[in-house]
């Protein structure tokens, strides 16, 4: 029964993310007045990808981008077979550091500062995580993924605030503008290519997929907060994941990158205030 | 050899501890006080002689404290248990005797390369064993002893010891750096003395653990609250931690030894014994408070340095702040994590000191900078670099573990701006220790590098040692909980703790380890490479041409151009002086509003 719910999770959720992906392009090309690649493209794209020639500059640095897809398919399996949500970001962002690393063992110099970027990234969007880590554990008085969406009243009653220091960030983890300072998810060169600059074939293939793992992981940390124990909320949850996801299309299609240090305090001074105010209000309530 | 004996001796009284009285103690009694009006009469000479008449100060105002105290007071308390080997001294005998141990078989070899590399330094290699063997002794005889005019007078020797440690090459730095830590140390150990003092006159008590069973009236918080100040500077806590900055100025055998396995844990120790008196109180607030200014600041601060070991500096301030944290919040959950931690910091801490010493002494450096060479030149080193940082803040690691039952913790007992604090420290220590192992990791061919020095067998092996210990700690750390920590809490608690940790997380985090374990693999070169045979190397991107060699490449003007890449430091965001400053001023303004507190208590 497990292994059938893990090998479920670990087909259907690139799936969803491929499909997202795919709908992304064909939306944010229509904002902006285009016909656009069909719902399907990523997948095409990936397929191609596997069948090319493999260019790389040494020997090592595309293992680091599959030790980081395993890492977050575990991520995936974790937190969607209800597990602890803390160990659940603990593996994301081991994957994420991977996906560093990879980034430096090119010792390409766009690599590397996609690389270095990326960390500063990590570094900007995780003190929000573990605040929703706190958060959550703070309604449910559990870590688990299971019991948090089993409450009476979904988490978000409780978190308001902290929710939208998660939509804050998640840009970060969705690649999209104004924080895609590492790996912008579209098309562009140099700088802003960086730690998938040097690679090509099936390792970029993999960087896809893992980018298709990640979209859905961050969405399902927004279904977290939605999520109770009625059919209705559950529905409602995937609903809100979609809207939110829509949201951070419009702001990707609208906003320009922002530089580094302000995508840095922001982040910092958003999930600070936003932490502290909603964690302080829920203990005066002495919930 | 000490590492046998302190093994066996704790095998030994491991399971119903051991509890030792004596009936003549008058000797002991005389003779240590010999010893403390001995090394006071040097300070306060040393004091004068170099100018610096705090320290000089401190140590009159201590000694006549300590011997006022001894000929009037004391001689109406009587003190039952003198030594005590429970579960808690016991995990800390063990951490100082194999790793102090270790470090001491390094320091051999390591100070042959050592004044090979510096001529300059006179050699005085048999003063610096005779310390070092002094300073253990004075360690075993602190977490020892449950009588506290023996812990204070072992707690005067480490901070004694430790001045000549960092003193050894009597540079006019190093001679600095040595007066400011002992200053500052001295200082401790006057809060101490004034605790001491408090305690006999008032409770006619001297034992340890008499002091963590009583109620914690006014009187009683003062005296923790002396004792906590003591330790705070012990650990280098905020606005005490520069002697620890300094303290990098001694050779590493010298900074291992105080700031992995010993000096330091001395400090978290007594705030370890002491939390049953801390948690909801004022000391326990304000204590945990300084522990995460601690921590936030010195992990931000630690992005900043390109030394290797100032960045093990900070980072150890930080994790020391985090133990604080931990210890001072005072509930079961929260004490297990502080053990764990004093635990797996000791033994990655001390593996990434020797390991940086070695490095030094063989590309004849220790700018993170200059480590992207590293692989190619000794895979065996940056191998055992890259498991210690591991081991500080990757997922199925020990600190980890540590973190988020510490995390779990903080939650329960509400502490709502340490859990946040604890949030934007886990994220900045991440990124200094992230692109550290980037650095690692690259690959670099090490062209027109010359290697320096052979690494010698007896540097070899304890590092070697000290690896497999880092990677045991992780896989073990379950029966060390089981077998001494749960055991300890119990006693102290009356119930066992409920550790968030089940077995399906354990399965889980072995499978982890086997996946981190790639990290090492692949630059070992045990990787499929054969898997996909279409493949083509090709040289990297450099947006103009590359001249072959990765590293030049033909710029506009048709010149060749070096390629030079640098890790990030952030100095300009993260400045260093400013971050002190403002943080000293925070933690002094908490010690302060404490001290109100209390005396205001004690006035009512």
């Amino acid at each position: 029964m497990l292994a059938i719910k893990v090998i479920l999770i670990i087909i259907l959720t690139p799936l969803a993310g491929g499909l997202l992906v795919g709908f992304d392009r064909m939306i944010s090309a229509r904002m902006q007045g285009r016909q656009g690649p069909p719902v399907l493209q990523p997948f095409y794209d990936v397929w191609k990808l596997l069948s090319k020639e493999t260019i790389e500059v040494n020997r090592f640095h595309r293992f680091y981008v599959y030790l980081s897809l395993m890492f977050i398919i575990l991520t995936a399996v974790v937190m969607f077979s209800g597990g602890d949500i803390l160990l659940a970001i603990f593996i994301l962002s081991l994957g994420a550091m991977f996906f560093t690393l990879g980034g430096y063992a090119s010792w390409s110099p766009y690599s590397v500062v996609g690389a270095e970027r990326e960390l500063l990234q990590m570094m900007a969007y995780e003190p929000m995580m573990f605040i929703v880590a706190a958060g959550l554990y703070y309604v449910s008085n559990s870590f688990f993924v299971r019991d948090i969406i089993n409450l009476e009243k979904p988490a978000i009653v409780y978190l308001p605030a902290i929710f939208v220091g998660l939509v804050y960030i998640l840009p970060f983890k969705l690649r999209k503008s104004p924080f895609d300072l590492s790996v912008s998810e579209e098309a562009n060169q140099e700088v802003i290519q960086g730690i998938s600059t040097e690679y090509s074939g099936r390792a970029l293939a993999a960087i896809e997929v893992t980018h298709w793992y990640e979209t859905i992981i961050a969405l399902g940390f927004v279904y977290v907060f939605f999520a109770a124990n009625s059919t209705l909320s559950r529905v409602l949850a995937v609903l809100v994941c979609l809207i939110v996801y829509l949201f951070e299309m419009i702001v990707d299609n609208s906003t320009v990158r922002v530089r580094w240090q302000k995508a840095l305090s922001s982040a910092w001074i958003v999930s600070g205030v936003l932490g502290i105010v909603n964690l302080t209000i829920l203990s005066f309530f002495n919930f | 050899m000490t590492a046998v004996l302190t093994v066996l001796t704790v095998v030994k009284y491991f399971g119903n501890g051991l509890v030792l009285s004596f009936q003549q103690t008058e000797v002991m009694d005389v003779l240590m006080l010999a010893v403390e009006i001995g090394m006071a009469a040097y300070i306060i000479i040393t004091g004068f002689k170099e100018k610096k008449y705090l320290l000089a100060l401190f140590s009159i105002i201590q000694i006549v404290m300590i011997v006022g105290f001894e000929f009037t007071e004391k001689k109406g308390i009587e003190v039952h248990d003198y030594i005590v080997l429970d579960k808690l001294s016991g995990i800390m005998v063990l951490i100082a005797g194999i790793i102090g141990s270790l470090i001491s078989i390094y320091a051999v070899g390591y100070m042959k390369s050592y004044h090979a590399h510096h001529k300059e330094v006179k050699e005085r290699k048999s003063f610096f064993f005779s310390v070092i063997f002094i300073f253990l002794s004075a360690m075993f005889g602190l977490v020892l002893s449950n009588h506290l005019m023996w812990i204070y007078f072992c707690w005067e020797i480490t901070t004694f010891c430790s001045y000549l440690l960092i003193g050894y090459t009597k540079t006019d730095e190093a001679k600095h750096n040595a007066l400011q830590a002992l200053t500052m140390n001295v200082g401790g150990g006057l809060s101490f003395a004034a605790a001491i003092v408090i305690l006999g006159t008032k409770f006619h008590t001297l034992e340890l653990s008499a002091l963590t069973s009583m109620k914690p009236n006014t009187i009683v918080l003062v005296c923790v609250f002396l004792l906590c100040l003591a330790a705070l500077t012990k650990s280098a806590q905020l606005p005490f931690s520069s002697w620890l900055l300094g303290a990098m100025v001694a050779p590493t055998p010298s900074s291992a030894l105080l700031h992995s396995a010993t000096m330091v844990k001395a400090g978290v120790y007594l705030i370890i014994r002491l939390a049953p008196l801390l948690g909801e109180s004022v000391v326990g607030r304000v204590m945990t408070l300084i522990g995460a200014v601690t921590f936030l600041a010195c992990s931000m601060m630690a992005i900043t340095p390109h030394d290797a070991k100032k960045v093990l500096a900070y980072s150890t301030i930080a994790n020391l702040g985090l133990i604080v944290m931990c210890a001072s919040v005072g509930t079961q959950e929260s004490l297990w994590a502080a053990i764990l931690l004093v635990i797996f910091h000791a033994v990655s801490k001390s593996l990434m000191f020797l390991t940086v010493g070695s490095i030094e002494n063989v590309i004849g450096s220790r700018n993170i900078e200059n480590m992207n060479v590293l692989m190619q030149v000794s895979r065996g080193l940056s191998i055992a670099l890259i498991i210690g940082i591991c081991g500080m803040f990757l997922a199925p690691f020990g600190m980890l573990i540590s973190k988020w039952v510490a995390m779990k913790s903080f939650i329960d007992s509400k502490n709502i701006l340490i859990v946040v604090i604890l949030a934007y420290g886990s994220a900045a220590t991440m990124f200094y220790w992230g692109k550290w192992l980037g650095k690692l990791n690259c690959n670099r061919k090490p062209k027109g590098y010359e290697k320096k020095m052979e690494l010698r067998k007896d540097e070899k092996a304890p590092i070697f040692f000290l690896t497999a210990i880092v990677l045991v700690s992780c896989l073990g750390y379950p029966l060390a909980s089981r077998y001494a920590i749960v055991p300890y809490l119990v006693k102290i608690f009356g119930t066992p703790p409920v550790i968030p940790i089940g077995t399906g997380d354990q399965i889980l985090m072995v499978l982890m380890i086997f996946m981190v374990s790639m990290l090492v693999l692949v630059p070992m070169g045990h990787v499929p490479t054969g898997l996909f045979p279409k493949r083509r190397e090709t040289p990297i991107y450099m947006a103009g041409e590359n001249s072959g060699d990765d590293q030049h490449f033909i710029g506009s003007f048709g010149i060749e151009r070096k390629s030079d890449l640098s890790n990030w430091y952030m100095e300009e965001v993260l400045n260093t002086k400013k971050i002190t400053f403002w943080c000293n001023i925070v933690s002094v303004t908490l010690l302060g509003a404490g001290m109100i507190l209390l005396i205001g208590r004690w006035g009512m």
